[in-house]
């Protein structure tokens, strides 16, 4: 009875793994179709859309300038959000309460409510389209991840090594140098990954801000999508899910290296 | 003379100490004002304007509100994007909470496989996710080739709601699992043990121990679900139809297509409105009373 509940659960866990894995490899086999056309199975084999990809001047450009704003908007939100992180460890625990919460929100706003509000900005600003606005609306979504990531890291980090630190003559900002950043970096790290895929993914805000003269690579992906069945999508798909599929195993192989050691 | 001098000395330590907290304090405001400043301008300022231009446009008043509450073409797709959401909340949850107790549940080798499960759609672009979907529920797609090589009559998936919220169920998955689970492997499962050997049946220890532990997990999970499954635009844009529409694409279409700032604009405020009212509803439900497995 126990062994067959155990076996039942087994195969149901194994049903939602499939459900959230499987979805996104059905882009794979579509990145290969012959025709021109997003209908199941493809019908032979070629290399035209990845050909496609890296020749058409709307894709690659759109690729460039997401890539663009992605590493600026990381770089702005590490360095932002990890000196609130900082800032907030550091306060009083009911200020940084409520500070903590009224800066995380950008993650619970409705993207639209919040696209439509920057948009409207924007249009005043005459920020449309712009790198600055694009940077400065990513940066702001990103934040949020990098404070969670940091806090954690500092949550565990113990604070006494600092006054070690200063009792031994290190000023403050050789303690900080030394000792505090290299062992808070892995939450650095990843909260730089975080606001850099946040960056890279984002869409709602990018289709409203976006302009012919900058476009990033989500909004081109969905614009194809609607506008017509063109495999190109599935190729962009398949090269995204190989990246970060590698990056996570190379985080993975480093990560567990280091546990070893 | 000896202790006076220590007490001083005592004093003046105290005393640079506490200057340094104050000062220490004070710089920490510093340390948070930019993530302040830029949360004023890219959040604050925005959602300042959708409000007002609310009021303001054309002329000042509640008239996008009584235009918003008097047409019922609003009000079914208002209460549809809470139907699809709370269908998308409900199939996360039957989805994910087996799947987050078998996580806690397994050995450190095949835990990090189903981790890797969760993470792995996480990571992949959203849009990508969702061209996934398309591909798969379209008509000609991979779900009714199969259908119909089994020998029955293909079914209609994509534009319709079904469609709408299996996509929205998948894309919204990992944010159930991962709160249940952090929920979860603090739970003591011995406690469970406990009721059995007391004389509890499998079914009424888990019903009396197991769920009501868990219960933070499940509110915190279907919290974050249903607020993300409220705005979301993408996936029921590219998977829904017109019987599908969600509060999210009417408000881009009244701004982008329509140019009415003022009627898109009250909807805006109304679906920022639930936002905030249901977090402040669940935020205390989703709080862990206490750490289980402690001594006490």
């Amino acid at each position: 009875m126990k062994q067959r509940g155990r076996i039942l659960l087994g195969l149901y866990c194994l049903l939602v793994a499939v459900w959230l894995v499987a979805p996104t490899i059905v882009v794979v086999p579509m990145s290969f179709n012959d025709k021109k056309s997003l209908a199941f199975p493809p019908s032979g084999f070629s290399w035209q859309w990845y050909q496609n990809f890296f020749t058409s001047p709307e894709w690659s450009a759109s690729l460039v300038g997401s890539l663009k704003v992605a590493v600026v908007t990381a770089v702005f939100a590490t360095v932002i959000g990890t000196l609130a992180a900082f800032g907030l460890d550091r306060m009083k625990s009911r200020v940084s309460g409520v500070l903590r919460a009224l800066l995380i929100t950008p993650m619970v706003v409705p993207g639209v409510v919040l696209a439509v509000g920057i948009y409207a900005v924007y249009l005043d600003m005459r920020l449309v389209g712009t790198m600055t606005g694009f940077v400065l609306a990513h940066t702001m979504l990103a934040v949020p991840f990098v404070i969670i990531a940091v806090s954690a890291s500092l949550e565990v980090f113990d604070k006494r090594l600092e006054t070690a630190a200063a009792s031994l003559g290190a000023t403050r900002l050789t303690a900080f140098r030394t000792v505090t950043l290299p062992l808070i970096a892995p939450g650095i790290l990843s909260g730089l990954l975080f606001a850099f895929v946040t960056s890279f993914d984002e869409i709602i805000v990018a289709l409203f801000i976006t302009s012919p003269y900058l476009k990033t690579l989500p909004v081109q992906i969905f614009s194809s999508i609607t506008r017509d069945a063109d495999p190109t999508v599935a190729a962009v798909g398949t090269l995204l899910f190989i990246t970060t599929s590698l990056v996570i195993g190379a985080g993975l192989l480093i990560g567990s290296r280091q546990g070893k050691r | 003379m000896a202790t006076r001098a220590i007490d001083s000395r005592n004093t003046v330590s105290a005393v640079a100490a506490d200057d340094r907290r104050r000062w220490f304090r004070g710089q920490a405001f510093w340390l948070v004002a930019p993530a302040l400043l830029l949360l004023v301008i890219c959040l604050g300022l925005p959602l300042a304007i959708v409000t007002l231009r609310s009021f303001s446009e054309p002329q000042w008043g509640w008239q996008n509100y009584a235009w918003f509450f008097g047409t019922p073409v609003n009000l079914t797709v208002l209460q549809r994007t809470f139907a699809i959401s709370a269908w998308v909340t409900l199939v996360c949850l039957i989805a994910g909470y087996p799947y987050a107790y078998v996580m806690t549940a397994v050995g450190p080798k095949m835990r990090l496989v189903l981790i890797l499960c969760v993470l792995v759609p996480f990571w992949v672009s959203g849009v990508v996710r969702t061209l996934a979907w398309v591909i798969l529920l379209q008509d000609s797609g991979v779900i009714n080739s199969v259908i119909r090589a089994v020998g029955l009559s293909p079914v209609k998936l994509i534009r319709t709601q079904t469609g709408v919220v299996i996509g929205m169920a998948q894309v919204l998955l990992p944010f159930m699992i991962l709160p249940l689970y952090s929920v979860m492997k603090t739970i003591d499962l011995r406690l469970m043990q406990a009721a059995r050997s007391l004389g509890a049946s499998p079914a009424r220890a888990f019903a009396q121990v197991y769920l009501p532990l868990s219960l933070p997990g499940v509110y915190a999970g279907a919290i974050i679900v249903f607020i993300l499954a409220l705005g979301f635009y993408i996936t029921p844009a590219l998977l829904g139809g017109p019987r599908s529409t969600m509060l999210s694409t009417l408000i881009q279409n009244q701004v982008l297509s329509l140019l009415n700032w003022g009627r898109g604009g009250a909807m805006g405020v109304v679906l920022l409105i639930a936002t905030f009212v249901l977090l402040a509803l669940a935020a205390p439900l989703s709080r862990q009373p206490h750490k289980t497995g402690s001594t006490r």
